[in-house]
């Protein structure tokens, strides 16, 4: 009888702490977007900032993250794949290959404010690019490649081996394997991954303070040169995301309306983090179910 | 004749195996290159605050007086140590049993309901970015800390409640695949000699999986102390070792934050700056051991 009752009373401890962690995510969700929603509309989310008066919008920043993650990606994702590639087919297993997993483990672990400050040395002052949106792509490249190895990894361990020996067996090459037979069945598990890391990106703001700056320069978006500094294009200018953005209004705001505007962009955040969540699922169950026909 | 073309058929796929092995080398290389020059520019710059600027290595991780600009410059860092610790480690106590109490809803108690709502929930909250965190911490919990508790409402206990709710997702995630890889024989065996599902949590589930679900804290923490903005937006910044949970101090990352932009390369403060970068740096090397070593533990 005594069990039963500690039994009852563990129970709806349990029950009750689930519970308080929905309440909790759904406490900050309602928080952000009824503070935030309101503060949303065309002019907030396209005029430049003030600094000291009021009515500022985000338009530059909210270009420049949704820019940066371009600019990331396109970086990221050639490497990763290629990185992926080759620990997870090429890589003996030998004392070699098990140091290298530990240094993807190491690196992914390391903390963005670091990755942000070896950017600042050795990618804006070592090698001269500056504060720019180039620099940033960078640091949040080495950020973000050993998820995205993990990521390719994960999905070439899920092809069976049966596909993958049928096509060896006819004697196609190992990389041609690879390519028009393993990563076509690895998409969708890619893919997922994938988008779920852009959203890490877009949301990140440590690593971007010391390489991609903290100011943005007047942007004329008439001009569609990517070599002129004030075009927005250019991927040579400093740039200030909308993380940042927050950061700094919340830290150092002079604007009247400051938490206004960071509630504002935070609930911008948080909408394209959910987007980005929402749309991997999709896109990731109907690749699977092109890929497969199953229903 | 007949060989001659079917090596000239062979040699494209040739070529090509050698382009892919090749390429896909040279990016794990890079990976490699990017983490050794990471940690050798870290630490060169981080140590001459010991060869270059002649700081005492003793002074300076135990001494709690930190003033770059007062004569002499003094370098005390333990306020920021004991700073980071403090706060991921306490965040670290409130947000493990939640995770693992998340985790044992999900696994043994309500797999149904769990995985359709609760899993949800828990994958968003990682997604969101922790500048995020930092803005409600700062306009939610740091008036509530102040109306409450006497201060100002921002230091360790604010921060370490922030941190609590950005790593409750890290912890979970591990903790529920932990749970689910148990083989359901070692329950189904307790079940069968009549213990009830409590007795089965904490006599078999627990003990067994306990690596693991130590795996999930430790990485929870690693994550707490390296996280920055989230962390100064709520922890006040005063660079000194504080005397409650409620009054104004520093973490490593903080002080990194707020200061990097101000001090010139090179300088004595700047240096020292890159020193706390470095104990960040090595710190995560020690969580990444830690995580080895209780894997090798696992007991399943």
């Amino acid at each position: 009888m005594k069990a039963k009752t500690a039994d009852k009373i563990a129970t709806a401890a349990i029950v009750v702490v689930a519970g308080l962690i929905i309440a909790i995510l759904v406490g900050m969700l309602g928080f952000i977007l009824v503070r935030g929603l309101g503060h949303i509309s065309f002019h907030f989310l396209t005029s430049a900032p003030e600094t000291i008066r009021k009515g500022g919008g985000i338009g530059p920043q909210l270009f420049n993250s949704l820019f940066l993650l371009v600019l990331t990606m396109v970086i990221t994702i050639p490497l990763g794949l290629g990185a992926g590639i080759y620990m997870s087919e090429y890589a003996k297993p030998n004392k070699l290959t098990d140091f290298i997993r530990l240094v993807v483990e190491v690196l992914s672990s390391f903390p963005s404010i670091v990755v942000g400050l070896f950017g600042l040395l050795v990618i804006v002052n070592l090698f001269g690019f500056g504060f720019s949106l180039f620099s940033g792509a960078l640091a949040l490249t080495v950020f973000n490649l050993p998820l995205m190895v993990r990521i390719t990894e994960q999905g070439l361990k899920s092809v069976p081996r049966e596909q993958k020996e049928a096509s060896l067996a006819l004697g196609i090459s190992k990389w041609k394997t690879i390519t028009s037979v393993m990563l076509p069945y690895a998409l969708p598990v890619i893919l997922t991954g994938t988008i779920l890391a852009a959203g890490r990106v877009f949301g990140e703001a440590a690593a971007l303070l010391f390489t991609a700056g903290m100011s943005s320069p007047r942007l004329d978006f008439t001009d569609w040169n990517p070599l002129s500094p004030v075009s927005p294009l250019n991927p040579f200018r400093p740039a200030e995301t909308l993380a940042v953005h927050i950061w700094k209004v919340n830290s150092e705001g002079l604007a009247p309306d400051a938490s206004e505007i960071a509630a504002g962009a935070s609930a911008v955040l948080i909408i394209t983090v959910l987007l980005f969540n929402l749309a991997a699922r999709w896109l990731g169950r109907l690749v699977y179910r092109k890929f497969t026909a199953t229903k | 004749m007949a060989r001659s073309t079917e090596r000239q058929q062979a040699k494209p796929h040739l070529v090509e195996e050698w382009v892919g092995r090749i390429y896909t080398f040279l990016c794990i290389l890079l990976l490699i290159v990017t983490i050794f020059s990471m940690v050798y520019f870290v630490a060169s710059k981080g140590l001459s605050t010991f060869f270059v600027n002649k700081v005492n290595i003793a002074d300076f991780f135990t001494g709690v007086k930190w003033s770059p600009d007062g004569v002499p410059p003094l370098f005390g860092a333990l306020p920021f140590i004991f700073g980071s610790f403090s706060t991921s480690i306490l965040a670290a106590l409130i947000a493990a049993p939640m995770g693992i109490c998340a985790s044992l809803f999900m696994v043994e108690i309500a797999p149904k309901f769990g995985r359709k709502y609760l899993q949800p929930v828990i994958e968003l909250l990682a997604g969101i970015p922790s500048v995020v965190y930092g803005f409600v911490g700062l306009s939610v919990i740091v008036p509530f800390f102040r109306n409450v508790f006497p201060g100002q409402g921002l230091g360790i206990a604010a921060g370490s409640v922030v941190l609590a709710v950005m790593i409750l997702p890290t912890i979970t995630t591990i903790t529920t695949d932990a749970l689910a890889a148990l083989p359901s024989g070692l329950k189904e065996g307790s079940y069968a000699l009549g213990s009830t599902r409590w007795q089965t949590i904490y006599r078999i589930v627990l003990p067994t999986t306990l690596p693991a679900l130590l795996t999930g804290v430790v990485l929870g923490i690693a994550r707490a102390f390296g996280e920055a903005l989230a962390v100064q937006m709520v922890i006040g910044n005063a660079p000194h070792i504080p005397h409650s949970l409620f009054e104004s101090t520093s973490t490593l990352t903080s002080a990194i934050t707020l200061s990097m932009g101000n001090t010139a390369m090179g300088s004595a403060q700047n240096n020292a700056l890159w020193t706390l970068a470095l104990i960040l740096l090595l710190m995560t090397f020690v969580f990444v051991f830690i995580v080895r070593w209780l894997e090798r533990r696992s007991k399943i």
